[in-house]
Parts: structure tokens; C-alpha cells; sequence
């Protein structure tokens, strides 16, 4: 027997003019999530359907459900188009053996209209047989414990009742391309996956200062771009290795300002990146007031360096909250891996919290920004990471 | 620029011939020994060979080899092994506090089990003293287990004398020597020691992952860590890794043949390496025993004022693989517990590294490693100059 999967895509529904594009966008998405796992996509009004072997139902459901626009999904029976039929299966789907109390209702609906039975006489009938079978059961159509829906087709009838909860958000790809700032904590890649959720796609920058920081925290970086992949297929990630930029702040500016010129050459790296890929905006974990480089003076005097858009989906959050969400994405316990760069070499005892923009400005004309950021581009490395 | 890897300790390049023997015996001579048809006999006679080769660098018979997947459970079972089978004579354990983690952890889960363990202290070059041993030893101590060179620091531990004492004042204590990282390297006449049982481990000695051995003195009764077939004399069930048994087994040979030879060689490239250190003016200090007291493949030195996992990045930028002497994380210091025992301050703790050699290695190297080590921390101290407060 195949599995059948029932997909339900909700906010893309509501987009008027766009509905095809963002349709469109969410197959081509969920035809990349079932890659190699021969599963055929059948597009119905308003939801997909997804044939596959029996033995792959878990995979294809588990793959689906870090799809970006899918709001639940569900294991679909089907039956005849003949009442017996259809009654004995919505039994066999309530369960066998003696079941704990509980209410339940069917919910049926018709769109084949040459179907005999209406849908509240299905909605009955079906309703009865399940009691017959199950008297400890209650129905209750206003707060059941469980749904059994019933949809008369063209050709056979579809039942289901389990809805696995999807990610929901818009199609990746479907609001544009961004680049995340990926560093190897926790905020990041909870950021990329924010961003992710409103429809971008993304690629990542990772600054490091190899050989002060290490390589195992590279392979952390990307375990961290694996990760994200499995919410959107694939994910481009370029390493920038900016020892030799920490080296010239060191030697050439006030210490206490390091980090945020730091940062500013970070910015100003990335808004290259980004010009060279063609990617609109730039994504990043900061969240108010966490650190001293996130002070709002901080961020004005950083973002001060590009005029990209930069994206912050983490602003209003608290720190539990991120961790949270890093804990259900699973990028929390890749993140907490202890290889963060041990070096406390490049960090001043006391950085700035609130540096007056002017200040900052004025430090960093003992730099030579353009050439440091060329330079910093050409060592790059770049490597498409896949789920 | 080729590599110069500097972490034998940890673990060894095989030598050509073991890899090759051992690609070959899976290709060729892919039998179960225990099969009873001629295959089964090829392989059986692959193991006796090893097996005679270990026996013979530990001066013992064949038959008190017992192979294992490696060091961890060569010690694992010497541990566990002789605690469960003697635990009615009494639940006493003594060991030191500088020995491999499969060896402490082992003695810290028979604890939880409700053993009692003597962890001896050392001194400053690492070594225990023989009064304190004295001191511990009681009618309820049913083994005493004894790392013979220390993996960071070298020492080499007076085990003669330390068998001699154990069985002049209890000789029903089992004596367990973890010779890891002391075999085929030095002499190693377990009987000669008194000793009961010996750890050793493949992959250190140039051969490959996946194989060591114990040796239990005949007459030694230890409980089995697994049930199974009876394979090993039923100590050690589960179809023996005949490829990496094999290929241990000529790594053995090999290393026997060169053993004085290399050990001398071994000497004069630590003492290179710290003239070279010298004449370049690098500030560092030797941890643990002098380095011609010590093993020959180990030396732990510490540079002041330098992290230690820095410098090691800066080497490994330039292809030169070697350890810390500490783990050290930003968030969670992790001090090594030799370093600790012998009592280094803070400073010296985390400006350690550990360097160990192998017959690969040469003297050039050592200029190169002298030269890369006082350009790193020309480099670092420049950096840290910048630094306000220091």
C-alpha cells in the first residue's frame, strides 16, 4: 500500500495576486525536501498531496515538517467511494481494542457532489458506526479530543485525523536573498532561522581569526549551516578569516573601541559579499542590550558602516526566549560546544558600551578600510553545505 | 613544507609495512580464527605470530597475552577484572593520582560500586613515593596499578621497586602495570617486575587503531568484562581483529628491533629541541623529570605568560601538530590533572605544551619547531604589548 500525505499551506492562501508565486515557490521547496525519497506532489485547491511508499510515510512527514509554509500535515487513508467502505475504514482509523473515554467528531465534506450521501448525514452515519464500535466514546463537535475528517473525492474517499504541526511561515526564497552573520553562539542561527521562516533564503558569512581561533570551531559553523540546510535545502557559506584586521585595529586604535571596529569591518565585508551574490540584505542575532556591542549606541555606531538594510529578528527577544527556540530548532546543542575561540587575546579589558559615533569614526581613519576588506574577500572560502 | 607531527603520545603514523600487512590480510586472509576449515587455521596461525611477538617484548609466554581492542580496555579489564573476581578478598584499590583517564575513571566507577581507592600523590617530577605506598598498603588491598610512563610528562615510575614492595609486604595483591605508552619503547620485563598484569596499545607504537593487549601472569584469574564465545582463553569473547592484531604484532617486531637505537635518537632530539629553544632566547620551563630521565618520546615544556592553545594554533598554521598541556576553554578551564598533581602554578599551566616524538622524526625538524615556537610568541608577546594594563 502507498502513503498518501496531505499538505496544508495557510498565510501564502491569503495572498491575493502572489497566491501562484508563493505557491510556486513552496512546491518547488517541498519537491527539493522529498529529494530521493521517490515521492510524487500532486497539487489540490489550497493544499498538495503527497504519494509515496508506505515505508517512507515518517520520512516524508518528518522532512515536510521543516518545510517553511506548511501549517500541518497529515497521514491520509483512502477508501472506495462506496458508505460500507468508507464507514469500515473510519472505524479501522479510530483504533482497535478498548479505547480510554474521550470525545471525538467526523467531519466530512463532499466536493464530489455525485456522491449519494450528503456531508451531515455522512457526518452522522459514520459518527454512529464509530460508537457502535467504541460505546465508551463521546461526540462532541465543539471540543472533541479528536477530528476524523472525511472528503468525498472524484475517484475515492480520503480520511485522516493526525495533524503534525508544520513550521508555518512563508516559502523560502519566496521574500528575497539575505546573508546571515553566522557566529558560533547561540543568537545566530536562531536569527537564520527567523529569517528563513519569512521567506528568504539565505547564505551565511563566518568571520574567524584562525590560527587564534581553532578549527573545530569551524566544523561548528558548519554543523550550524547543516542545520539550517534541513529548513531550506541548502545554504552557501563563505569563512573570512579576519586575523589580520584584529592585528591592525590592535595595533593602530584605541583599545576600548575594538570591537565595535571590529564589527564595522565585518559590515563592511559583508555588504561586499553581498553585492558579489546579488543578496538584498544582511541578517544578524544582535538583540538589545545583551552585550556591550549591542548598547543602541553600539549598533548606531556600527551599522553606520553599510547601507544595507541590516535584519535583527531577535530585537524584542529575551535571552530564554532565543534559547528556547534554539533548543526546538536543534541548533542549541551545537552551539553550546565548548571550542569557541579560547583566545582572549584581541579583547580589551574594558570595551566601550556607549562610544559617541564621531569617536569611532575618527579611530578608524588609522585604517585602511577598502584594502583590509579587499583583502579580507580574497582569502575567502566558500562551500555549499546540503541537508 | 611537509608536516612535522609532533604528538606520538596521542597517537603514532604506522609504519608502511603495517599498513600494508594489514590491507593485505583483510583482502587475503579474511577468516574467523575460530573457523575449524583451513581458512580459520590461516588466521589462527596470523594471531599466534602476534601473539609471540608481544610475548617476546615483555620477556612472558604466549599464552599470557590476551588481545584486546586497545589500551582503554586492556586497562579496563586489568581494572574491573581483577576488583569483580577478588572482591570477597577485599575491596581495597591502589592507584596514582597522574594516570590515564581509563584507568581513573575505572577506579572512581569501582568506587561508586563500593571500593575504596588510594589515589597516591606525586612529586614535582611526577614520581610516587615508595613510603607512601607503604604506608597504604593493607590486608584489604587487592590490587595496586601503576602507569609506567606518564603520557604528558614522561616519568618513568620505579616499578621494579614497586613490585618488589607490593609482594615483600602483601604479595596477594595483584600488581597492574599500564604500560601504554612504555611499550617497545624501553625495556619492559613484566616478570622481573613481579608484576601481574600489563596494558599495552598498538596504535602508539606505529601500528594500527583498534588493538592492544593485556598480560596476565599465569596462574591470574580475572572476571571477563563480556560474555560470549571463548575466544582469548574466554577473557576476551568477540572474533578477534585478526588485520590489526596482525599488523600490532609487526609493529611490535619492528619497534623491538630499533628500541635502544631509537630511544638513544629520541634523547638527542628533545635535547636539540631545547638547545635550539635556548639559543633562540625562548623563555620556557621542562615539566616534569630532566629529559634524559624521562621516557624518550616525551617532553612537556611551559612558556610563560603564553596561552598555551594559542601558541599550538600558530604551530599548526605552519604544520606543526602538537598538544596542549592543559585543555583550556574561555568558559570552562580545564587544568590537566598530571600538570596539577605535580604542583605547577597557574602560569606554568597554561603556557604548557606537550611535544612527543617518533622515530620519524628528525633533527631539522627541530630547528624548524625551535624557530616556528620563538616566531609565535615574538608574535603574541607584540600583541598582548598592546594590551592596556599590561
Amino acid at each position: 500500500m502507498a502513503a498518501l500525505v496531505l499538505l496544508r499551506y495557510g498565510e501564502i492562501a491569503l495572498k491575493g495576486k502572489n497566491r501562484r508565486f508563493f505557491e510556486q515557490a513552496l512546491l518547488e521547496n517541498v519537491k527539493t525536501a522529498l529529494k530521493g525519497l521517490g515521492a510524487r506532489v500532486v497539487r489540490l485547491h489550497g493544499r498538495f498531496l503527497i504519494y509515496g511508499e508506505e515505508a517512507e510515510e515518517d520520512a516524508i512527514i518528518r522532512r515536510l515538517s521543516r518545510v517553511f509554509g506548511v501549517v500541518s500535515l497529515s497521514s491520509v487513508k483512502t477508501a472506495p467511494l462506496e458508505l460500507e467502505a468508507i464507514k469500515e475504514k473510519a472505524v479501522e482509523m479510530v483504533g482497535s481494542g478498548p479505547l480510554p473515554g474521550g470525545s471525538f467528531k467526523v467531519e466530512a465534506r463532499r466536493p464530489n457532489k455525485s456522491f449519494p450521501v450528503t456531508s451531515p448525514e455522512l457526518n452522522r452515519i459514520l459518527g454512529g458506526a464509530i460508537l457502535a464500535r467504541h460505546p465508551g466514546l463521546k461526540v462532541d463537535v465543539e471540543n472533541p479530543s479528536f477530528c476524523l475528517f472525511v472528503e468525498i473525492g472524484a475517484k475515492e474517499s480520503y480520511l485522516y485525523r493526525d495533524q503534525v504541526p508544520g513550521p508555518g511561515g512563508l516559502p523560502v526564497g519566496a521574500s528575497g536573498q539575505a546573508l546571515l552573520l553566522l557566529s558560533g553562539g547561540i543568537d545566530s542561527p536562531v536569527a537564520g532561522w527567523m529569517a528563513m521562516k519569512r521567506g528568504l533564503r539565505l547564505e551565511a558569512v563566518h568571520y574567524h581569526s584562525y590560527p587564534f581561533t581553532g578549527l573545530r570551531s569551524r566544523e561548528k559553523v558548519i554543523d550550524l549551516c547543516r542545520l539550517l540546510a534541513q529548513y531550506c535545502g541548502r545554504l552557501e557559506l563563505h569563512l573570512v578569516n579576519v586575523a589580520g584586521i584584529q592585528k591592525e585595529i590592535q595595533a593602530h586604535c584605541p583599545a576600548d573601541l575594538g570591537i565595535i571596529l571590529l564589527r564595522r569591518m565585518m559590515m563592511r565585508i559583508a555588504e561586499a559579499l553581498s553585492r558579489q551574490r546579488g543578496l538584498q540584505a544582511l541578517v544578524t542575532g544582535e538583540s538589545l542590550g545583551q552585550v556591550a556591542s549591542q548598547t543602541l549606541e553600539s549598533m548606531i555606531a556600527i551599522e553606520n558602516a553599510t547601507s544595507m538594510l541590516i535584519l535583527r529578528p531577535l530585537l524584542g527577544m529575551d535571552k530564554q526566549e532565543i534559547v528556547a527556540l534554539a533548543r526546538k530548532t536543534g541548533s542549541y546543542e551545537i552551539s553550546i560546544r565548548p571550542y569557541e575561540d579560547c583566545c582572549t587575546l584581541f579583547l580589551p579589558r574594558h570595551p566601550a558600551t556607549r562610544p559617541r559615533l564621531e569617536r569611532v569614526i575618527q579611530a578608524e581613519e588609522a585604517l585602511d578600510t577598502r584594502s583590509l576588506t579587499e583583502s579580507a574577500l580574497e582569502s575567502m572560502e566558500s562551500m555549499a553545505i546540503e541537508d | 613544507m611537509a608536516e612535522i607531527y609532533l604528538d606520538n603520545s596521542a597517537t603514532t603514523r604506522p609504519f608502511e609495512e603495517v599498513i600494508e600487512l594489514q590491507s593485505r590480510i583483510q583482502r587475503e586472509n579474511y577468516g574467523n580464527p575460530s573457523s575449524i576449515h583451513a581458512r580459520g587455521v590461516a588466521a589462527e596461525k596470523l594471531l599466534d605470530e602476534a601473539r609471540r611477538s608481544i610475548a617476546q617484548l615483555l620477556q612472558c609466554r604466549e599464552e599470557e597475552i590476551c588481545f584486546t581492542s586497545g589500551g582503554t580496555e586492556a586497562n579496563n579489564l586489568a581494572l574491573k577484572g581483577a576488583a569483580y573476581r577478588w572482591r570477597r578478598r577485599g575491596n581495597h584499590i591502589i592507584t596514582t593520582q597522574i594516570e590515564h583517564p581509563s584507568v581513573l575513571n575505572c577506579c572512581r566507577r569501582l568506587e561508586e560500586e563500593g571500593f575504596t581507592v588510594t589515589y597516591l600523590p606525586v612529586d614535582e617530577q611526577g614520581y610516587v613515593d615508595l613510603e607512601q605506598l607503604e604506608r597504604a598498603l593493607r590486608k584489604e588491598t587487592i590490587l595496586v596499578s601503576i602507569i609506567h610512563v606518564n603520557n604528558e610528562i614522561g616519568t618513568i615510575q620505579p616499578v621494579e621497586k614497586i613490585g618488589a614492595l607490593i609482594k615483600s609486604r602483601h604479595p596477594r595483591a595483584l600488581y597492574h602495570v599500564d604500560g601504554v605508552q612504555s611499550f617497545a619503547k624501553i625495556p619492559t620485563p613484566v616478570q622481573r617486575w613481579q608484576a601481574d598484569l600489563y596494558s599495552c596499545s598498538a596504535h602508539k607504537i606505529h601500528g594500527p587503531k583498534g588493538a592492544g593487549a593485556l598480560w596476565v601472569r599465569k596462574g591470574v584469574s580475572l572476571q571477563p568484562l563480556f560474555q560470549g564465545g571463548d575466544q582469548e582463553q574466554g577473557l576476551r569473547p568477540g572474533t578477534e581483529n585478526t588485520p590489526a592484531i596482525a599488523a600490532f604484532g609487526l609493529a611490535a617486531r619492528l619497534c623491538a628491533a630499533q628500541m635502544a637505537e631509537n630511544a638513544a635518537r629520541l634523547y638527542h632530539l628533545k635535547e636539540k629541541l631545547c638547545r635550539e629553544l635556548e639559543e633562540a632566547g625562548v623563555e620556557f620551563y621542562i615539566n616534569g623529570p630532566p629529559p634524559a630521565e624521562a621516557a624518550p618520546h616525551v617532553l612537556n615544556l611551559s612558556f610563560p605568560g603564553i596561552k598555551a592553545e594559542v601558541l599550538l594554533r600558530l604551530l599548526e598554521a605552519r604544520e606543526i601538530y602538537v598538544s596542549p598541556g592543559s585543555a583550556c576553554h574561555s568558559r570552562r578551564p580545564d587544568p590537566s590533572h598530571v600538570l596539577t598533581a605535580i604542583g605547577l602554578e597557574e602560569a606554568r599551566l597554561s603556557g604548557a605544551l606537550r611535544f612527543s616524538f617518533s622515530s620519524f622524526n628528525d633533527e631539522e625538524e627541530m630547528e624548524r619547531v625551535a624557530e616556528a615556537i620563538a616566531a609565535g610568541i615574538r608574535e603574541l608577546k607584540a600583541l598582548a604589548g598592546r594590551r592596556p594594563g599590561q
